[in-house]
C-alpha cells in the first residue's frame, strides 16, 4: 500500500496527529482516520461545499486538500463550532428559521457562514448569498438559510 | 386537599412555526447518515460498471482481483446462481453476465478490507466486450431494424397507457380553435446531497439486516424477502437519516442486491457507498418525454377536448418512470374541466439511463405542455389568460371525467390570489407592450397551475399507515410511526398533531420512525402522502390514548369524561380550563394501581380512496392539492440569459399545520422547479452521460434564487388531518410551465423544449431554431 506519514496539527483546538497516505484528502483523514463524520462527502471535487472546514481560520473544501498539507495547521470542523459564540448563535438561528431539512449540506453551510461572519460580521443578504454560493442545498431553496445567517450578522442585530 | 385552582388557557399548535425536531443534531454534525455508520468487522464494496452502452460480454476475468490481498469476495453474474431480475417490470439483472444495455451496467463487485483495496481490485478485472448497435433516440425504437434492447420485447415497448373519457371527435367538432404542439422534456436527476449507500449484514441465524435509505421500507422488506426466498420476518430494515430522497429511493436497485450478495458470501457486514459520479450514472432520472398535445376550445373560452400522445424514454430497464403516465393523465383529464380527453403513452426501451420516480412524478412534464397551450388557446380566441383559466377551473364538489372527486378545491382562489399579488394582468399587458421597445432586457410574467394528489394514492393493496403511541410514567410520549422521514419534516408535523390532541408540548415527544422491527406498516414516503395519511394515523392513536386517559380521570374524579379535556400536561375541566390532575401522576396511578394498565394505543389509517379500474378511472386519492404559481423573469435578448426574479405561489394546502415546515417545502420545491426550468440538464449523447458531476450539471445556487412570495389557501379538507392536504410535490410542478409563459410574455417567442439555457433561448430569439435535445448531428 501507499506510504504513510505521521502529521501533527491542531483539530478543534486540541493537538492531534494522524498517519495519512500521500494521496489522501483532508476529508478522508477527518472522516475515516480520525472518525469525525460531521464533515460530509458530497462530490469530492470542490463543487458542493458539504465538506467545508476552516484551515487556519479560512474556509476550504476538505475534499480538495491533501491530508499531508494539514501538517502544522489549525483545523476547525463543524464539531468544533458548537462551543463558539458564533456557532451557538448560528445553530439557534438555523433552527428557528427552519433552515434545515435533510441536513446533509448543513455542516458545510455552518462552517462557511462562520467564516463569513468572522471576516464580515455585518454581511448583508447579498453578501451571504455570495458567500454560500459554493454550498449546494437541494432541499430548502436557500431562502431560510440566508435568513438565518442574516439574523446573526451585525447588520440585523444593529437594526 | 385545598389548592388554589390553576387554570390553563386554550392554545393550539396548528399553524404555528414549529422548529424541526432533528435540526440541532444536523447543525452540529452529529447526525449519523448511512455514510457515517461503520460496523465492526465491516467490509467495503465497490461495483465495476460497463462503461459500454450496448455490448455483448465475451469474457470476465476476475482472477487477479480475487488474488489481491485484502479482497474477501469478487462476484459476477456467474457467481450468483439464484440471481433473478429486479425492478418494476422484472427486466433488470443486478449483475450482467451476457449483455450490457447501458453505460451504468454492473459487471462485477468486490468486497474488501478498505475502499482503496476494493477500488484497486476493480482495476484488475478484465472484461472483453463486443459492441452492439446503440439505440439512443426513443423515436428510433419503433423503426424497423431498430435493435431490440430486450429479446423478449422485440417492439421495444416497456409499458403503454391508454386512457379516454368522452368523445374527442365530438369535442373537436364543437371547437372554434384547435391547437397542436409538441413539447420536449429533458433528463434531470435528483442530486440528493447524500449519495446512495447501504450496509447489509446477516446475523448468525441468517437473518438479514439492512441499513438502507429506501423510501419504502415495508415494500422493500417484502421484495427482498421474496427475492432472496427468505421468510419476510427474517428481513429487517433500519433507515438512518437520509441525505435527500425526492422519489429516488422508491425502487429496488442493483447496488442493494449486490451488497446483500456480498454480505451473504463473506458473512460480514458489507458497506457500499456511491461516489458522486456513480450517483449521477447509476441512480434514476426524471423521464424525458416527447409530448404532443392537441386541444380545442370555443370562442367563449370553454375547453372542448384534449388529445395527448407521449413517447417516454424508459432507458434500458423499467423502474417507476414508466408508470408516470398514471399521474400525467390526471392532469390532462382533470386539472381543468375537459369534457373529452384521450391520452396515449408508450414508454420505450433505449440504451439510455433508466427513468425512476422524482418529485412530481410526470406532472412537471404534463403541466409544461398543458399550461403553455392554455396561454396559446387564450391568445387564439383573444381572451385574457387568467379569465380563460378561471372559466375552466374545477370547483369543489366536482367529479371529473376520470372519476376524481374534488371534495375540497381552492383552485380558483389559488388563481386569483396569485394573480392579485403578482399584479398579473397589469404586468402581462405592460411587458407585452414593451417587447419591441429598445433595450435588451425584457421582463416577462407567466402563470401555471397544478393539480396533484394530496391524500395519498391508492396503488398498492393498502395506502395506509400504522401508529403506536406510548405514554410513559412521566407522560413522555413515544410516537412510533411507519412513516419515513426524508428531510421533509414528517417527524415534527406528526409530533405536532399528536400533541395537539393530547395538550402536550412537542418537547415531550420522541419519534421512532426508522426500523421495520419496531414500526408498524406504511406504504412508504411518496405521493405527497405522509402528512395526510400518517397524520391521520397519528391522530387516531392519540384520540384512543386520550379517551383512555379521560376515562380513567373521570372514574377518579367521579364525573363524565365529556366534561374533561387535556391541556398543558394536565387533565382539565373542559369548560373552565381548571387543571384537575397532573398527567404523569394519573399515568403512574394507572400503571401502579391494581389495574396495572399502560397507556399504549395503536391505530391504522386507511384513506377512503379507491383503486382505479382498468380504464384508469376512480377516485385514487382521498384529497387533491392545488397551486397556482406566477413566475417573473428578465430575459437578456443579447445573451439568452433568463433571470428568475420573483415567484408568487398560491397553494391550496387544506390547512397550514407547521408554517415553518410548509414554507420550507414550497421554497425548496420552487427552487427545484427553477433548476428544471433554467439550469439542470443531464446530457446523454449516444447513451453516454456527458456531465455526471456538479461542475457540469448546474444546480441552482443561493445568489440565483428568486424572491418567493407564498400564499396559503386553506380549503379545510374534510378528511385531512386538521383539514390539511399533502404538499410535498406540488411546489416543484408548475415553475417550468410558468417560466415558459413568462419568456413568451417578455419576448413573443414560444419555446417548446427545456431547459431554458442561454443557448436555447438565444437560438429561439435569433431564429436559430430550437436546440434539439434528443437528436444530435
Amino acid at each position: 500500500m501507499s506510504q504513510k506519514h505521521e502529521i501533527d496539527f491542531t483539530l478543534n483546538g486540541i493537538k492531534n496527529s494522524a498517519r495519512v497516505g500521500l494521496g489522501m484528502s483532508a476529508l478522508t483523514m477527518l472522516r475515516d482516520v480520525i472518525g469525525l463524520t460531521g464533515t460530509k462527502y458530497g462530490c469530492g471535487e470542490g463543487e458542493c461545499g458539504a465538506c467545508t472546514i476552516l484551515v487556519d481560520g479560512v474556509s476550504q473544501n476538505a475534499c480538495l486538500m491533501f491530508a499531508l498539507d494539514c501538517q502544522g495547521r489549525s483545523l476547525t470542523t463543524v464539531e468544533g463550532l458548537a462551543a463558539q459564540p458564533t456557532g451557538a448563535a448560528l445553530r439557534a438561528a438555523l433552527v428557528e428559521c427552519g433552515a434545515v431539512q435533510c441536513g446533509f449540506c448543513t455542516p458545510g453551510m455552518v462552517v462557511q457562514a462562520t467564516h463569513l461572519l468572522a471576516t464580515r460580521p455585518d454581511a448583508d443578504e447579498e453578501a451571504i448569498q455570495r458567500a454560500i454560493e459554493g454550498n449546494i442545498c437541494r432541499c430548502t431553496g436557500y431562502k431560510k438559510i440566508v435568513e438565518a445567517i442574516a439574523s446573526v450578522s451585525q447588520t440585523s442585530t444593529q437594526e | 386537599m385545598t389548592v388554589s385552582p390553576k387554570t390553563i388557557a386554550p392554545d393550539t399548535l396548528i399553524g404555528k412555526r414549529i422548529v424541526k425536531m432533528d435540526a440541532p443534531e444536523k447543525i452540529e454534525g452529529k447526525t449519523r447518515y448511512i455514510h457515517d455508520i461503520n460496523l465492526s468487522g465491516q467490509l467495503h464494496a465497490k461495483i465495476l460498471r460497463s462503461g459500454r452502452v450496448h455490448a455483448l460480454i465475451k469474457s470476465i476475468d476476475v482472477s487477479a482481483a480475487r488474488a489481491l490481498p485484502g479482497v474477501h469476495a469478487v462476484i459476477t453474474a456467474f457467481d450468483v446462481p439464484d440471481m433473478r431480475p429486479i425492478g418494476v417490470a422484472k427486466d433488470h439483472m443486478p449483475l450482467k453476465g451476457e449483455r450490457v444495455r447501458s453505460e451504468r451496467d454492473e459487471i462485477a463487485a468486490v468486497a474488501a478490507e478498505s475502499v482503496e483495496i476494493a477500488e484497486q481490485a476493480l482495476k484488475l478485472i478484465k472484461v472483453v466486450y463486443q459492441d452492439l448497435p446503440v439505440l439512443a433516440d426513443a423515436r428510433d425504437s419503433q423503426k424497423s431494424g431498430a435493435p431490440a434492447i430486450h429479446a423478449d420485447k422485440p417492439d421495444n415497448v416497456a409499458m403503454r397507457f391508454d386512457y379516454s373519457h368522452g368523445d374527442v371527435a365530438q369535442g373537436e367538432a364543437e371547437s372554434d380553435v384547435v391547437l397542436e404542439d409538441t413539447f420536449e422534456l429533458h433528463y434531470v436527476t435528483h442530486c440528493c446531497m447524500g449519495v446512495s449507500g447501504m450496509i447489509a449484514e446477516f446475523d448468525a441465524s441468517g437473518n438479514l439486516l439492512m441499513y438502507s435509505n429506501t423510501q419504502v421500507p415495508f415494500l422493500h422488506k417484502r421484495e427482498f424477502a421474496d427475492y432472496l426466498r427468505m421468510d419476510p420476518s427474517r428481513v429487517r430494515i433500519i433507515q438512518p437519516p437520509i441525505g435527500g430522497g425526492f422519489g429516488s429511493k422508491l425502487d429496488i436497485y442493483p447496488f442493494e442486491v449486490i451488497c446483500v450478495y456480498l454480505a451473504r458470501l463473506t458473512r460480514r457486514p458489507v458497506k457500499l457507498v456511491f461516489t458522486r459520479e456513480e450517483e449521477f450514472l447509476a441512480s434514476p432520472t426524471r423521464q424525458p418525454v416527447l409530448l404532443t398535445l392537441r386541444s380545442g376550445c370555443k370562442k367563449d373560452g370553454t375547453l372542448t377536448f384534449r388529445q395527448v400522445h407521449t413517447l417516454h424514454d424508459n432507458g434500458a430497464y423499467t423502474s417507476w418512470g414508466a408508470t408516470t403516465p398514471f399521474v400525467m393523465m390526471q392532469t390532462f383529464s382533470s386539472l381543468y374541466r375537459v369534457p373529452h380527453c384521450d391520452y396515449h403513452t408508450v414508454a420505450v426501451y433505449t440504451n439510455n439511463p433508466y427513468a425512476g420516480s422524482f418529485r412530481g412524478y410526470g406532472n412537471l412534464q404534463a403541466t409544461f405542455a398543458i399550461e403553455q397551450q392554455m396561454d396559446m388557446l387564450a391568445e387564439a380566441i383573444g381572451m385574457d389568460q387568467f379569465e380563460f383559466r378561471m372559466k375552466n377551473a374545477q370547483d369543489a364538489g366536482e367529479v371529473t371525467g376520470q372519476g376524481m372527486h374534488f371534495k375540497s378545491c381552492g383552485f380558483k382562489q389559488c388563481l386569483s390570489t396569485a394573480a392579485e399579488h403578482s399584479h398579473f394582468q397589469r404586468q402581462l399587458e405592460q411587458n407585452r407592450n414593451n417587447q419591441k421597445a429598445p433595450g435588451s432586457i425584457k421582463r416577462g410574467i407567466g402563470m401555471a397551475s397544478t393539480l396533484h394528489v394530496g391524500g395519498g394514492a391508492k396503488i398498492h393493496p393498502s395506502d395506509g399507515c400504522g401508529t403506536i403511541l406510548k405514554l410513559d410514567d412521566f407522560a413522555q410520549l413515544t410516537l412510533i410511526t411507519g412513516a419515513s422521514e426524508i428531510g421533509q419534516g414528517s417527524e415534527t408535523v406528526l409530533a405536532q398533531l399528536v400533541c395537539e390532541e393530547l395538550g402536550l408540548p412537542i418537547s415531550r415527544v420522541t419519534v421512532v420512525n426508522n426500523d421495520t422491527a419496531i414500526t408498524p406498516w406504511d406504504v412508504g414516503v411518496h405521493a405527497s402522502r405522509t402528512t395526510f395519511i400518517a397524520g391521520n394515523s397519528a391522530i387516531g392513536a392519540a384520540r384512543k390514548a386520550k379517551a383512555k386517559i379521560l376515562a380513567a380521570a373521570a372514574a377518579k374524579l367521579e364525573c363524565d369524561a365529556d366534561e374533561l379535556d387535556m391541556r398543558g400536561g394536565y387533565v382539565i375541566r373542559a369548560a373552565s380550563g381548571e387543571a384537575l390532575i397532573d398527567l404523569p401522576r394519573l399515568l403512574r396511578q394507572l400503571h401502579f394501581s391494581d389495574k396495572a394498565e399502560l397507556v399504549m394505543t395503536t391505530f391504522y389509517y386507511e384513506p377512503p380512496s379507491v383503486h382505479q379500474d382498468k380504464g384508469f378511472k376512480g377516485d385514487v386519492s382521498a384529497a387533491y392539492t392545488w397551486a397556482t404559481q406566477v413566475v417573473e423573469v428578465e430575459v437578456d435578448t443579447d445573451t439568452g440569459i433568463v433571470k428568475m426574479s420573483r415567484v408568487t405561489a398560491a397553494h391550496d394546502v387544506g390547512r397550514v399545520l407547521n408554517r415553518l415546515g410548509i414554507e420550507g417545502q414550497i421554497e425548496g420545491g420552487v427552487v427545484m422547479g427553477q433548476g428544471y426550468a433554467l439550469t439542470e440538464n443531464l446530457m446523454v449523447e449516444n447513451g453516454v452521460m456527458r456531465n455526471p458531476n456538479f461542475r457540469d450539471y448546474k444546480l441552482v445556487t443561493a445568489p440565483e434564487i428568486p424572491e418567493i412570495d407564498i400564499h396559503f389557501i386553506e380549503s379545510m379538507d374534510g378528511e385531512g388531518p386538521q383539514g390539511a392536504k399533502g404538499v410535498g410535490e406540488a411546489p416543484a410542478i408548475c415553475i417550468a410551465a410558468a417560466t415558459a409563459n413568462a419568456i413568451y410574455n417578455a419576448t413573443g417567442v414560444r419555446i417548446h423544449g427545456l431547459p431554458f439555457t442561454p443557448e436555447r433561448v438565444y437560438r429561439a430569439l435569433h431564429g436559430q431554431g430550437e436546440q434539439p435535445s434528443w437528436e444530435r448531428t
